[in-house]
């Protein structure tokens, strides 16, 4: 029990990077910054290891650790404590782990940024928020490449300097969110990663499009942490405590299941997790959230940020084993989700936004297996679906970078030759993405699977529909770039610091089924998965591999056309619904944004301000009145004066 | 010393002062309204000295000097002020130096 005291320092070295990085970035060099900003996580990484290891080989009795007393009020008292069981150390895992690889692909990736200086671009005319496509970065840069590349040189390095600040400070908010022992600290952690996403989708800010995404997925988290907040205040009314463990105690002991109470709590802990996890009805900012930067992509929107609602319901578990129709709901939801997400995907034309959609997809397996009670195998898949996206992110990120930032996969073609370490990584990614035997993905959600076909063979028809499709949507990207006709030229080939992270995540892509975290000693045990094969688990199995089928079918052999099937009168208008996600934006455009702008212009003086207004009006007439007295003439003074001095003494005779 | 009754002082007084306040309101003249002022002053110095006899106090005359230093000081600066209007405007019509108007 001694490396595991060191379990305080893994959150404050990226928050010293950041720190060093924000107030001297400027100052220190391209090679330094790379330095600081990836080697603050290799250490988190490294102590991560130490004390993961040593936790995993002991007696798994959860490690509590008190750092200090944070708010000190009266009976209210929050400490600044970190809590360590499986579930923290299977998240304190991913997020350094993969946070360490996708830092380091980073230091290449964007190395070759230009960072243009502010105004260098004329502002493009407004357009309304659901109309705006992040995509259309690739053209403004390569664009604005040729004539600005040279101009600002300091300017090249600070954005380097700023893109590794903002990522440690997400880190060191996301590590505190998933070590903290109670739900305020959490939510400090919550915000903070919100921050750093906020910051890294609008981290190429000169183009207002990604400034758009930006404060769209800012706004529409916000709304799920309303809901926390409001929810972590109502269990502390209740049960008068912060301390998640005490508070799943005093829930268990004082609350009967069912009750209005649970019911609240977990329905307002679920609504902070679908904000911040992209699930329905709150799903829509993800897609556009990939205007940043895609190791941003990889690491924030799809490996770990988008997962912390996952593992706040795994934490709160307690509290949605009270309330049943809440644990219906995340199940439903999460179906729902993975299917809609699904069809999305299988329509979208650039990289990034397909694999956007496969996260709110897969993400939507985890809700589905939350909902379930399945809370290890959600878990599970939470970390062999980080491994994975982050591998194809990476990829796509690595063929984007080469194809002179292309997002379009219809513009790409061919690259299998040239790129052969991207497309065995995306190919190997996409394997698993779609559970192909043998691949990590594949445990996890057939896992899942059969544990939702316990429950209810409903919501497990509606889990193997969303693998067929998964099996269309995955492969189809593969199929269209990576074979075919060459379309570009590879003229540079990624450097070490990309290619490393990539085999790495293919070795765990790989074998990252084998990896059997001792969840038991945290969650219930609710199912046993039975490996006998029937025909559930062929059904479950065989899924995908009618997907992939389809998904040659039309794009690898040429026997089905895409375009033809679009022609049809019937599927078009379908295509378009699934293209934009459903219509959502429109239909939150239609419900929510033009009423508030009618009320705002309605309101553009400001009914409130109008009272104030008032007052000085008054006051203005009156001064008019006052001075209109005033003539100049001091005979009329003389005789006012004459006439008051009578009027006084008439009154003093009076009384 | 008693020739003279205390109300008729008192009723000359205030006629004195009614004439003098009638000047004053009515006159448009400066000169001629700072001479109404004189006699309202004066009045009003009648009054104390009228009050001072009839109870045999030297206070009313006393005030009366008080009263008479302040006409005079009055009337200088007046008369100086005066003197500075006529020369700047040409014209000591009180109701045409209304310049001073809010």
């Amino acid at each position: 029990m001694d490396m595991i005291g060191l379990l305080g320092w893994i959150p404050l070295f990226p928050l010293l990077g950041f720190l060093i990085l924000a107030l001297a970035g400027e100052r220190l060099s391209k090679s330094a910054i790379a330095w600081v900003g990836v080697g603050s996580v290799a250490v988190s990484a490294l102590l991560a290891g130490l004390v993961g290891s040593e936790f995993l080989t002991g007696t798994l009795q959860p490690y509590h650790l008190a750092l200090g007393t944070w708010i000190e009020i009266d009976e209210l008292s929050i400490a600044f404590g970190f809590y360590l069981d499986a579930l923290s150390v299977t998240m304190l895992f991913v997020v350094t782990g993969i946070g360490f690889l996708i830092h380091l692909y980073a230091a290449e990736f964007m190395a070759s940024d230009p960072v243009l200086p502010p105004f260098a671009i004329p502002c493009r005319p407004r357009v309304p928020w659901e109309l705006q496509r992040p995509l259309d970065r690739s053209e403004t840069q390569r664009s604005s490449k040729n004539t600005e590349l040279n101009a600002n040189a300091s300017a090249f390095d600070l954005g380097y300097a700023r893109f590794f600040a903002y990522m440690n400070l997400f880190m060191a908010a996301m590590l505190v969110l998933v070590l903290s022992d109670n739900l305020l600290l959490l939510y400090l952690g919550w915000e903070g990663v919100g921050l750093g996403s906020y910051l890294l989708i609008g981290f190429w800010y000169e183009n207002p499009h990604n400034g758009y995404a930006a404060r769209k997925a800012f706004v529409m988290t916000r709304v799920g942490d309303t809901a926390l907040l409001i929810g972590l205040l109502l269990l502390f009314r209740q049960l008068h405590s912060f301390d998640i463990q005490l508070l799943m105690l005093r829930a268990t002991a004082h609350w009967p299941a069912g009750t209005l109470m649970p019911v609240a709590a977990a329905a307002l802990l679920l609504g902070g997790a679908l904000g911040k996890s992209a699930q329905l009805p709150l799903q829509t900012w993800l897609p556009d959230a990939m205007a940043g930067p895609t190791p941003v992509s990889a690491l924030i929107h799809a490996a770990t940020m988008v997962t912390a609602g996952v593992y706040l319901i795994a934490r709160t578990h307690d509290v949605f084993l009270l309330a049943p129709p809440v644990q219906f709901a995340v199940a439903t939801l999460g179906a729902m989700t993975l299917l809609m997400a699904g069809c999305s995907a299988l329509v979208q034309t650039d990289i990034k936004r397909i694999l956007a959609y496969s996260t709110i997809s897969q993400i939507g397996y985890m809700f589905l297996a939350l909902g379930v009670g399945a809370w290890s195998e959600a878990m599970f898949h939470l970390l062999t679906h980080a491994v994975f996206k982050a591998l194809l992110f990476l990829a796509a990120g690595a063929v984007i970078l080469c194809c002179h930032h292309e997002h379009s996969i219809f513009k790409m073609g061919g690259l299998r030759k040239s790129m052969p370490l991207a497309f065995w990584s995306f190919m190997i990614g996409s394997a698993a993405l779609s559970a192909l035997p043998f691949t990590s993905g594949f445990y996890s959600k057939h896992e899942i699977l059969s544990a939702v076909y316990q429950v209810s063979p409903n919501l497990w028809a509606m889990g193997c529909l969303g693998a067929l499709i998964t099996g269309i949507y995955s492969f189809r990207p593969v199929f269209v770039v990576f074979f075919g006709v060459q379309s570009h030229l590879v003229t540079k080939s990624p450097g070490w610091r990309m290619n490393l992270p990539l085999l790495l995540l293919i070795v765990l892509t790989l074998f990252g089924g084998l990896l059997r975290l001792p969840l038991d000693s945290v969650f219930p045990l609710v199912f046993k998965v039975d490996r006998q094969p029937n025909l559930v688990s062929l059904i479950t199995g065989a899924a995908p591999f009618f997907g992939v089928s389809i998904a040659g079918l039309f794009y690898l052999s040429g026997a089905f056309s895409a375009q033809r099937l679009a022609a049809y009168r019937l599927l078009n208008p379908l295509r378009n619904l699934f293209f934009s996600g459903w219509g959502i934006d429109a239909l939150y455009d239609a419900l929510f944004v033009q009423p508030f702008k009618a009320l705002a212009k309605f309101n553009k003086h400001d009914v409130i301000d109008d009272l104030y207004t008032m007052t000085a009006l008054i006051g203005q007439w009156l001064h008019l009145t006052v001075s209109a007295s005033q003539t100049g003439r001091i005979r009329w003074y003389a005789s006012s004066m004459a006439l008051g001095a009578a009027l006084i003494l008439a009154i003093g005779r009076q009384s | 010393m008693n020739g003279i009754p205390m109300e008729q002082g008192l009723l000359l007084s205030a006629m004195l002062f009614v004439l003098g306040l009638i000047g004053v309101l009515v006159r448009r003249n400066l000169i001629m309204m700072l001479m109404s002022l004189e006699v309202v002053l004066n009045a009003t110095g009648l009054a104390f000295v009228v009050a001072g006899s009839r109870w045999g106090d030297a206070d009313g005359q006393i005030m009366f000097l008080l009263i008479l230093t302040l006409a005079a000081a009055e009337v200088g600066v007046g008369l100086g002020l005066t003197l500075q209007v006529f020369r700047r405007f040409h014209t000591l019509d009180a109701d045409s130096l209304n310049e001073m108007k809010g």
